[in-house]
């Protein structure tokens, strides 16, 4: 009996890990292998013949343009959507956090936030439409007070309205993890600051912001995940007429073209990785939470 | 051979009640003879389950043929690329995959399927002949570019993988089930003058307010119509098209969206609705149970006749390899059903054809056949399936009789040679 607890002891750890262990081999590691695996056989162009081994998938994803083409896409979609849905987040965590004094008022708000969560995704993005259509709301009041005399085609069925579905829909991303960091603040600081004369800016710069750091490097990871994997909000918002990584690839799983889809799935889950990699050494992550 | 079959139907909606009304009776068993496979439906549960597109795959259909059938049928709708990877790699969790023929040729030679015996299925020889050796439904139809169904018909024997000249065998590869076809949906009211032609769809005229379907195979054909019509260039096969035609296209499609020409890439039924109806697009490629939904929202929509013909589009039914038995004597059962004329006549009240179009014809009252097959103005008021009034007396369906729709196919829905350079390309128009 006591050999038992002896050895309970000393594996309690591995006990104690061991769901999250398996449930993440099962669930995560275990499809990626199977993603590579396929990656890795060949396509004819009708059928993916299991078990010949090829590279050509990988290397016609760095021999083609369209490569550049769309990962330059997906970057410039993703800067945007991250200044912006940094500055409103920001902005609301800090009127949350600061300018608010009840805490019920602060979770009030808080859970309002999370209101377009309600409905499903697809409704989400589709309910745009009606607002930026060529006979939509924002182009009869454009026309109606003569700001143009044509409707703004820009509005729908483009670059910007996929960006406007980004930002409406991830600010709470970016949110969430910056409310819980600033939360933590302690507000001692910033009166201490205060009393030694520090303007609101300098506090906002040289106590705020360093203090959040963790809260942008979370938030930044959920919305580059949410970016570079999405295409339906593409296809919906876009009409089809943007390409990005995930765009491509959903084409391409489309015309059951598995082992190509498979490659570019890896090689976009690289990119990502990367970057997330660099976030979480510029920005001691683990230490906020 | 029409009393047999109504007859059959008949008895077997009175077995269904029988077995309905007294399952629990042990040892209850009814004859079938239905498919050459005398098989005893015993107390045992025999379920089918199928798995197909929601436009023949629905909660109706399903009652019908629980109704009519002594076993269970259980429909599932499923989209294209999923009824295709669990044809592939999940084929024993159905047991008939309903894919359109256009992904015969990725999914036959994969051996997970078994071949259909025509000799045990007595609704063959009502089957049209465009399955069949003349790859028609009458002499003197187009026979079209691309994938002809009666080439991916055929195969040499029951676990074959290949494909044979249509009707050397009897061994078929999918039994076919719908077909219909497909053009330019237009707005009569904003365009305002006659269209016959598929150039209209890249007529700088309506510039901005076109629109094409966002799946690069049919997407490229329905603008290789255009550029055809327009004199640009004579494809060798459309259906089937070289690199350099691919390459010809899609800078066509590159330019003419540089310029603004197309207002959007649709990608499901719905928004091709939705566009009709807002008036963001006057004309794009069209659904023709689209084109029905437009009208019933009272905006004009028209499913436009085109004299460069139609852009065609079949269903078929596929046996997985596992099933064996009774379980495969109740599905050759099923499909036996389904072609025998009641089912015809609900699809065709959509606006779709079944393959065994002539026994539809005892299923429909003379005045909804005119109008549905025959292209004459209606003489009654007509109602879809579903009860909704869809046409008045007097109206003319659109693109007119079954020969002026079928009779007519430019091309069919199929996938190319050099369908990964396709989509690698169009993934290009798309990133312009």
């Amino acid at each position: 009996m006591a050999g038992l607890t002896a050895i309970f002891n000393r594996y309690s750890t591995l006990f104690q890990i061991s769901p999250l262990v398996i449930t993440l081999t099962l669930f995560l590691v275990g499809p990626v292998i199977v993603i590579i695996i396929l990656s890795l056989w060949k396509f004819d162009g009708f059928m993916t013949l299991e078990g010949v081994w090829t590279f050509r998938n990988y290397e016609k994803i760095f021999t083609r343009s369209l490569t550049v083409t769309n990962y330059l896409q997906t970057g410039k979609m993703l800067l945007i959507t991250l200044v912006v849905t940094f500055v409103l987040g920001f902005t609301l965590a800090y009127f949350l956090v600061f300018d608010l004094v009840k805490l019920r008022t602060k979770m009030l708000l808080f859970l309002l936030c999370v209101v377009p969560f309600w409905t499903s995704a697809v409704i989400r993005t589709v309910a745009w439409m009606p607002f930026l259509g060529t006979e939509g709301i924002i182009n009869q009041a454009v026309v109606g007070i003569g700001l143009s005399d044509e409707p703004l085609k820009f509005l729908l069925f483009s670059e910007f309205a996929v960006l406007l579905s980004y930002i409406q829909i991830f600010t709470l991303f970016m949110m969430a993890p910056l409310f819980n960091v600033m939360a933590r603040i302690n507000k001692d600081l910033i009166e201490a600051a205060r009393d030694n004369g520090a303007s609101s800016i300098q506090i906002l710069w040289n106590i705020i912001l360093p203090l959040c750091k963790p809260g942008i490097a979370i938030g930044t990871i959920f919305v580059i995940a949410l970016v570079a994997s999405d295409f339906t909000t593409i296809r919906i918002l876009s009409g089809s007429q943007v390409g990005t990584v995930a765009a491509s690839m959903a084409n391409q799983i489309y015309n059951v073209q598995y082992p190509p889809a498979a490659a570019t799935a890896m090689i976009l889950l690289l990119a990502v990785l990367l970057l997330v990699g660099g976030i979480m050494r510029l920005v001691d992550v683990r230490r906020q939470l | 051979m029409s009393k047999n079959t109504n007859g059959k139907a008949k008895t077997g909606l009175s077995r269904r009640n029988v077995l309905k009304g007294t399952a629990a009776v042990a040892g209850l068993a009814a004859g079938s003879t239905i498919g050459g496979f005398p098989t005893i439906w015993a107390q045992e549960d025999i379920t089918v389950r199928t798995v197909g597109m929601a436009v023949s795959n629905m909660p109706q259909l399903e009652a019908m043929a629980n109704e009519a059938l002594p076993f269970n049928v259980k429909q599932t709708a499923a989209q294209i690329p999923d009824i295709m990877a669990r044809g592939i790699n999940q084929s024993a969790s159905a047991d008939l995959f309903e894919p359109p023929m256009m992904l015969l040729r990725a999914m036959w030679p994969t051996g997970k399927f078994q071949a259909w015996d025509t000799t045990k299925l007595p609704e063959w020889d009502q089957v049209v002949d465009l399955y069949k050796a003349p790859g028609k439904i009458w002499p003197d139809a187009w026979y079209g570019d691309g994938q002809n169904p009666s080439q991916v018909g055929y195969t040499s024997g029951p676990e074959a993988r290949d494909f044979v000249d249509p009707g050397s065998t009897k061994w078929i590869t999918h039994h076919p089930v719908l077909h219909n076809a497909d053009t330019l949906g237009i707005r009569p009211d904003i365009i305002g003058r006659p269209i016959d032609s598929w150039k209209e769809l890249i007529n700088p005229e309506f510039a901005g307010r076109s629109a094409l379907v966002a799946f690069p195979q049919i997407g490229l054909m329905d603008a290789a119509m255009a550029f055809q019509a327009n004199g640009e260039i004579e494809y060798g096969d459309k259906g089937n098209m070289t690199r350099e035609e691919i390459d010809f296209s899609i800078d066509r499609l590159i330019d003419l969206k540089k310029s603004g020409h197309w207002r959007v890439l649709w990608s499901t039924f719905n928004e091709s609705v939705q566009l009709m109806v807002s008036g963001e697009v006057v004309i794009q490629s069209m659904w023709s149970p689209a084109v029905t939904a437009v009208r019933e929202q009272g905006v004009s929509c028209t499913y436009q006749d085109l004299k460069e013909g139609y852009r065609s589009w079949t269903l078929g039914h596929m046996l997985p390899r596992h099933l064996e038995g009774k379980k495969l004597g109740a599905v050759y059962d099923y499909v036996t059903w389904y072609h025998s004329g009641t089912a015809g006549a609900f699809f065709a009240r959509q606006g779709y054809y079944v393959v065994t179009w002539q026994n539809t014809k005892k299923y429909l009252p003379a005045a909804e056949w005119d109008f549905w097959m025959e292209g004459k103005p209606a003489t009654v008021d007509i109602y879809s399936p579903f009860g909704k009034l869809m046409e008045k007396v007097g109206a003319v369906r659109d693109g007119g009789s079954y020969k002026n729709r079928m009779g007519r196919i430019a091309v069919w829905n199929s996938v190319m040679d050099e369908n990964e350079y396709l989509t690698d390309r169009w993934n290009e128009f798309m990133a312009s």
